[in-house]
C-alpha cells in the first residue's frame, strides 16, 4: 500500500503560542540556537489501490475540506514511495 | 402559541442541558436534538452548545460540522432560521463557514473559567434584540480555544458592516483579534459567541446576575411576533 503524507501548518501569520512555549522551553533544556518553532499536524494515510491522479485530487479535497482549515491552515500533500 | 428551541447534543457536548434550561426560562419549548438525526423535530431555532464536541480532535467543531444533523442546520441557517452558536458551537459555525474566521488555542495557552464582561455591540441580530447597543453584560467564560482570528480583510469587513456582536471589556482573556467575542453573519440570524449566557439565565447560579436570559428572551419574541 503506497503512503501519501499531509502535512498542516498554521498559516505564516497566524499567532502559534505552542511553538512558541516549545522555542522558550529549548534553552533551558540546553537545546541553543533555535530561533523559531512552529507547530503543525502530520497525517499518514495509507491508500488501497494506485496512488494515481485521481487519487492524490481526492485526497486533496480531503485536506482542503477536512484535516486542514484553509481559513488558518495550509497543508502539502506529499506520496511516499 | 411559544416557540420551538432545539439543542443539539453530540458526544462531548457539556452544556446541553443548561442550553435546553434556558429557553424553558426564556418561556419557550425546549426540544433535545441529536447529533445523528438530520431530523431537526419541527423546531424555529437551533442552539449549538458548549462542550468538547467529539473530544476536540482534528480541530474543536471540525468534526462535528459533518455531522448528519449539521448537514440540516447548515441548510436551514442559509435559509433563515436562527442558529445560536455557543463556545464550541461557535467552533462548530466557523468550522462550517456559517461565520468567517477560525479559532484557535488561546494565547496563554491555559483554559481559561472565569466571569467576563461584555460589551454588545449589535442589539440588531435574532438573538441580541432584547439588549441595548453598547450594553455592558457579563456572563461565565470557560474556553481553552477561544482565541479568534480572522484576516485583516475579514475583519475589516465585519467591523465596517456591524458584525462584530460582542467585544469582551476589561481584559481580552485569550487574545482573540480586535477584542471579538462574538460575530454575526449578514442576515443576523446566525450569532457565534466564545462565553456563556446559557450559564447566567437564574440569580442563584453562575455570575449571580441573568445578563444571559436576553439571548433566549430575543429569539422568543423575534420567533412568536414573526
Amino acid at each position: 500500500m503506497a503512503r501519501v503524507v499531509v502535512d498542516v501548518m498554521l498559516k505564516p501569520e497566524i499567532l502559534d503560542p505552542q511553538g512558541q512555549a516549545v522555542q522558550r522551553a529549548l534553552p533551558r533544556l540546553g537545546f541553543a540556537g533555535i530561533a523559531d518553532v512552529r507547530q503543525g499536524k502530520r497525517f499518514e494515510l495509507e491508500v488501497e489501490g494506485p496512488v494515481d491522479d485521481a487519487a492524490l485530487a481526492r485526497i486533496h479535497e480531503m485536506a482542503e475540506t477536512f484535516l486542514a482549515n484553509t481559513v488558518i491552515e495550509d497543508f502539502v500533500v506529499k506520496v511516499e514511495s | 402559541m411559544t416557540a420551538r428551541i432545539g439543542v443539539v447534543t453530540f458526544p462531548g457536548t457539556l452544556d446541553d442541558q443548561d442550553a435546553l434550561r434556558a429557553a424553558r426560562l426564556a418561556g419557550a419549548e425546549p426540544v433535545s436534538l441529536w447529533h445523528r438525526d438530520k431530523d431537526l423535530k419541527q423546531v424555529d431555532a437551533v442552539v449549538l452548545a458548549g462542550g468538547f464536541s467529539y473530544g476536540d480532535y482534528l480541530r474543536a467543531g471540525a468534526i462535528s460540522r459533518f455531522s448528519p444533523v449539521m448537514e440540516t442546520i447548515i441548510e436551514q441557517a442559509k435559509a433563515g432560521m436562527p442558529v445560536l452558536g455557543i463556545c464550541n458551537g461557535f467552533q462548530i459555525l466557523t468550522e462550517a463557514h456559517l461565520l468567517p474566521g477560525a479559532m484557535l488555542r488561546n494565547n496563554h495557552l491555559h483554559f481559561i473559567c472565569r466571569d467576563q464582561k461584555l460589551r454588545v455591540e449589535n442589539a440588531e441580530t435574532a438573538w441580541t434584540s432584547d439588549y441595548s447597543a453598547g450594553q455592558e453584560i457579563e456572563v461565565p467564560l470557560k474556553n481553552m480555544d477561544g482565541r479568534y482570528v480572522a484576516d485583516e480583510r475579514t475583519l475589516d469587513e465585519l467591523e465596517a458592516e456591524g458584525r462584530v456582536a460582542f467585544r469582551y471589556l476589561d481584559v481580552n482573556p485569550n487574545g482573540s483579534l480586535r477584542d471579538i467575542a462574538g460575530i454575526t453573519n449578514a442576515a443576523g440570524n446566525v450569532v457565534g459567541l466564545m462565553p456563556h449566557p446559557e450559564h447566567a439565565v437564574e440569580p442563584l447560579i453562575g455570575t449571580g446576575k441573568t445578563d444571559g436570559l436576553g439571548f433566549f428572551t430575543s429569539i422568543l419574541k423575534k420567533l412568536v411576533n414573526a
